[in-house]
């Protein structure tokens, strides 16, 4: 049997569909990568193996009684533990939730399940979703397949490397500044932020309500795509979510896949984040340079745009995000779920008892940005800080709008560097935040974004992206252009980017006991 | 505690002038909370309503409530305001464990309603306009409860927290500041108290119970000196949950500032609690006007922009303000101001209306609601109109008119109406209460009656009529009452002439 983890989702779902493999053939073999591979990457909280195989084989008992399942029903996917299950601990990353268990799935969960995928287990991330890098993680970072001793960026390192590591073909992330985007570019995988709306945030633990996106991770576009049209579309919990009927991603997907899908399209290069700028590796620079030149020569029409706010776009997320967390973590305070901690010594009183156990349970780029949003949100501060931001927001939105007026779709680099080395930049918070340099914008906008590999820098043979935009509701459209560069890139290379990467841990044993690995 | 000097009301409001505001909740009778699910419902088990979004729990998002917004809409129009083209929640944050999120759902900067007025009547006959600043949508906090004695959060050794509340839907009414009410100004509070609770059960959008806390209501109270035009420093008293309440906590929070300013004291910015059965107010906590809840717009819900068509739809619902309709009741009833008085102070001013409905004379109906159905209901501690319904009413006024019963059978089928042994004419065949309209068997009955006092007859015609007395009381007591009165006086004066 050819090892059924090197399968893309898309293929093993049609191997499934035709019965050539089981479900619980495919999650086995995911369990048994993630048993050998997963000690050096730790990409994992928490691995289901039972419940995963039993799941497997009630899909596969389901589809030998005839029953019609979806596209994606029996692939194994890995869920980020930003999102609530409600059988697996849900910590967000942070110390104040171990263990905790949420009485309710996450509405895409639900839609996972509902789909018939196959949740592996919950993956590590920066606490609460901050950083870029998941050195913020309570239970220790991730590493990067590439190179064990750099970071997969933030703060969905573990999706991002699960999928690299071949641990599992799917997985979701949350993007909140580009949380699913740059680990996507620093592990050479697909990673999507839809449109602010277009997936339900109910029951993910939220960072900053107004930014949060959860989306797709995977290996290719058409397996993001495939999983974007599981998770997407209205629901009444989140008031936020967009009542409008999406058109199949994987339709847009398979478009892209066509001859001509290049011919006539107007790509917009952002002059302000195109690798030009201060932090911005030269490698980075060089293959973004070459992916634009061999757009053009493949029919694309290539435009430079100028998006002038942009300047301003780190500086005002780092105001919105760090306001809207502080009030959304202030529910931390042990009295009805997680950590409780009485104070070492005086009166056992409520408020010392929130102090103590917020003290303790929160880290210290947490306990940063509650500091930080509070005083932006103070009186006499709000509109010098927070509604100045606000403002920024509002000058961002206009620079996409003339944007994409000139271009269909826009392209940057996915992230200014390669991977960084774990250590590197944790004790240098400016230099971390730098690096969502490129993908904050989108999220600022509410428009969704793409990040693809575009090859490997000269200089350190490590992974770089591409990040696409499209206006909002237009995510097909990434979809459709996605795919396109996706076969173009591809067709040079003659190969895809993450068949070079090292092969880690050869699968040894079978690991069949659930709990954190 | 120690006791507040106080001074003399009319020596403090001769010294000053008494400046109100006040905030009222109310909570309203959605068949759900705000904004998720879970049951608006009160009396249930401790935490039986509750879910992941009003317990605050990671992940958890609120939906707003159409049904709230359309209440809060109503009563917007009812105090007169002007509807907002879009308006926004924002986020109250402040630590506290009665709040899930730690913060409350509330509107800041952009309310539903905004800029209304109202009119009372005292009873002097002064009328006093408020002008309505806001009415915003909240949602309720949870209910703690403290161990120990003082049933405070100081000093309990744990307190328990019953979210079933957290995440009600509230408006809160806010006036904007009341001034040159002079002594009327505990009355101007309770009015307007009594006013907005009236007018939310006309709307039908709360039960309107004080007592259970529907509608709840805090004090502002300052004092200037007669002749400033400056405000003085206000206290709020929190929480007053009585008509009665709200003009004792006015008129006292007047007398214990007066008492400190007149002193050379100044008015500490509090707020204060109520105490019912010492009819005082206590220090809370200080509050100052820089309060910073970092407010912020409520970036999990979108602008609630009603449109001007659901506007008008809503407008269009509205019953006819309470004060109009008592005005065209009285009229058209012809009571006194008495008799309407009681019928209002009742709470039966619906029943009466619709007895009327049913046919009965505005007289009778009012007779029999604020006379034996009150009386039953006060010993069974029940509300009237749960007793019995307004066409049973009017059925018996009815029989009574006919004939069929006397007052005091009418009583014994009332009874039975109101034990579910049917409706009147079901009780009156089924306890065989009918007036005896069978002179043969009233004749029969004065017949023994005259042969046990055979004296009567010739009393009666020598004049004194009045001896019948005794044979009616005979005659009634051996029909078991079920007779008519005057017509067995008719039959022996009848008898006696022969």
């Amino acid at each position: 049997m050819s090892d059924l983890t090197r399968l893309g989702a898309a293929e093993l779902a049609d191997r499934l569909a035709a019965s050539e493999i089981s479900s619980e053939e495919a999650t086995r073999a995911h369990l048994e990568r993630i048993a050998a591979a997963d000690r050096d990457v730790h990409a994992f909280l928490h691995v289901a193996s039972e419940r995963a195989i039993e799941t497997a084989r009630a899909v596969d008992a389901l589809r030998s009684s005839g029953e019609s399942l979806g596209p994606l029903a029996g692939v194994p996917i890995a869920i980020k533990d930003v999102l609530c299950t409600h059988d697996m601990p849900s910590t967000s990353g942070s110390r104040i939730l171990e263990g905790w268990v949420p009485p309710y799935d996450a509405t895409v969960v639900r839609r996972l399940r509902e789909a018939h995928l196959i949740p592996l287990g919950k993956t590590n991330m920066d606490e609460f979703a901050m950083g870029s890098s998941t050195e913020h993680s309570a239970f220790g970072p991730t590493r990067n397949p590439w190179d064990l001793e750099r970071t997969p960026g933030g703060s969905g390192g573990g999706s991002a490397a699960a999928v690299a590591a071949f641990e599992a073909p799917l997985a979701l992330g949350s993007d909140t500044g580009g949380s699913i985007r740059q680990p996507a570019a620093l592990t050479g995988t697909v990673g999507v932020k839809p449109t602010y709306g277009g997936v339900s945030r109910y029951g993910a633990i939220a960072l900053a309500s107004s930014l949060d996106q959860v989306g797709p991770v995977s290996r290719s576009i058409l397996d993001a795509a495939l999983l974007h049209d599981v998770i997407a579309g209205h629901d009444p919990l989140d008031s936020t979510s967009i009542p409008d009927v999406w058109p199949s991603m994987a339709d847009a997907a398979r478009v892209g896949q066509r001859d001509d899908a290049l011919r006539g399209l107007r790509i917009g290069v952002v002059k302000e984040i195109a690798g030009g700028g201060d932090g911005f590796q030269p490698g980075v620079r060089q293959r973004f340079d070459e992916t634009v030149q061999l757009l053009g020569a493949a029919g694309a029409e290539i435009v430079e745009v100028s998006a002038p706010s942009f300047e301003y776009a780190v500086a005002a997320y780092y105001l919105i995000l760090p306001a809207e967390a502080s009030s959304n973590l202030a529910r931390f305070d042990s009295v009805r779920f997680g950590l409780r901690v009485p104070p070492e010594s005086g009166p056992v009183t409520v408020e010392r008892v929130m102090a103590a156990t917020r003290d303790a349970g929160f880290g210290a780029e947490v306990k940063r940005r509650i500091i930080l949003g509070t005083y932006a949100l103070s009186a006499g501060y709000y509109d010098a800080y927070y509604g100045s931001a606000q403002k920024v927001r509002t000058l961002i939105q206009r620079d996409f709008q003339a944007a994409f007026s000139q271009a269909h779709v826009l392209i940057s680099p996915a992230a200014p560097t390669t991977a960084f080395g774990l250590g590197e930049k944790v004790d240098d918070p400016l230099a971390m935040y730098l690096n969502d340099l490129t993908t904050i914008p989108a999220n600022l906008a509410g428009v969704p974004g793409l990040a693809l590999p575009m090859g490997l820098a000269p200089e350190d043979g490590l992974p770089v992206g591409l990040q696409l935009m499209a206006p909002a509701r237009e995510d097909a459209r990434l979809y459709t252009v996605g795919a396109a560069v996706e076969r173009l890139l591809e067709g040079e290379w003659g190969h895809r980017l993450l068949s070079r990467a090292p092969r880690l841990a050869q699968t040894e044993m079978f690991a069949n006991e659930e709990g954190a690995v | 505690m120690t006791r507040d000097a106080l001074m003399d009301y009319d020596t403090a409001i001769e010294l000053f002038e008494p400046v109100l505001g006040f905030e009222v909740h109310v909570e309203l009778n959605t068949a759900t909370k705000m904004f998720c699910g879970c049951a608006n419902a009160f009396g249930s088990r401790p935490n039986e309503n509750t879910c992941p979004t009003c317990l605050g729990l990671p992940g958890g998002l609120p939906q707003v409530n159409r049904k709230a917004v359309e209440s809060s809409i109503r009563l917007g129009l009812a105090l007169g305001c002007d509807i907002a083209e879009s308006s926004r929640f924002a986020r109250k944050n402040y630590f506290y464990p009665d709040t899930s999120k730690n913060f409350q759902t509330s509107q800041y900067d952009e309310p539903i309603a905004h800029d209304g007025e109202v009119t009372v009547e005292l009873a002097n006959g002064r009328h006093v306009t408020i002008l309505i600043e806001r009415a915003h949508m909240e949602e309720d906090a949870g209910k703690l409860t403290h161990s120990g004695a003082t049933g405070r959060i100081q000093g309990a050794d744990y307190s328990l927290v019953d979210y079933n509340r957290g995440g009600v839907p509230l408006v809160e009414i806010v006036t904007k500041i009341i001034e040159g009410v002079d002594g009327d100004a505990g009355e101007v509070g309770r009015a307007y108290v009594a006013h907005i609770r009236e007018l939310v059960k006309a709307l039908g959008v709360s039960n309107a119970r004080m007592e259970e806390g529907n509608v709840r209501c805090d004090a502002n109270v300052s004092l200037r000196p007669r002749g400033s035009t400056v405000l003085g420093t206000r206290t709020e008293t929190k929480n007053v949950n009585s008509l009665r309440s709200v003009e004792r906590a006015v008129r006292y929070e007047i007398q214990r500032q007066a008492a400190i300013l007149h002193a050379g004291g100044t008015i500490l910015q509090e707020t204060r609690h109520w105490h019912e059965d010492t009819g005082t107010t206590s220090s809370g906590r200080p509050k100052s006007d820089a309060d910073d809840y970092r407010y912020f717009p409520e970036p999990d819900l979108v602008p609630v922009a009603p449109s001007r068509k659901w506007v008008e739809e809503l407008r269009a619902t509205l019953p006819e303000p309470p004060s109009e309709r008592r005005a065209r009741l009285r009229e058209a009833w012809g009571f006194t101001a008495l008799e309407f008085q009681d019928v209002v102070n009742g709470d039966l001013l619906d029943a009466v209306e619709a007895t009327v409905a049913e046919g009965a004379s505005p007289a009778a109906a009012r007779k029999w609601w604020t006379g034996e159905i009150t009386r039953i209901a006060n010993a069974r501690g029940v509300a009237a109109p749960t007793l019995i319904s307004p066409r049973h009413v009017s059925e018996l006024v009815a029989l009574v008119d006919s004939g069929d019963l006397t007052d005091r059978l009418a009583r014994q089928v009332l009874e039975g109406v109101i034990d579910g042994e049917g409706s009147p004419s079901e009780v009156v065949e089924a306890r065989g209460l009918r007036v005896v309209s069978d002179d043969g068997a009233l004749v029969a009955a004065i017949d023994a009656a005259l042969g046990a006092q055979p004296d009567v007859l010739q009393k009666i015609r020598d004049g004194k009529v009045q001896a019948a007395g005794a044979v009616i009381g005979a005659v009634m007591k051996a029909m078991k009452g079920q007779a008519d009165a005057a017509r067995v006086r008719e039959l022996i004066l009848e008898r006696a002439a022969q």
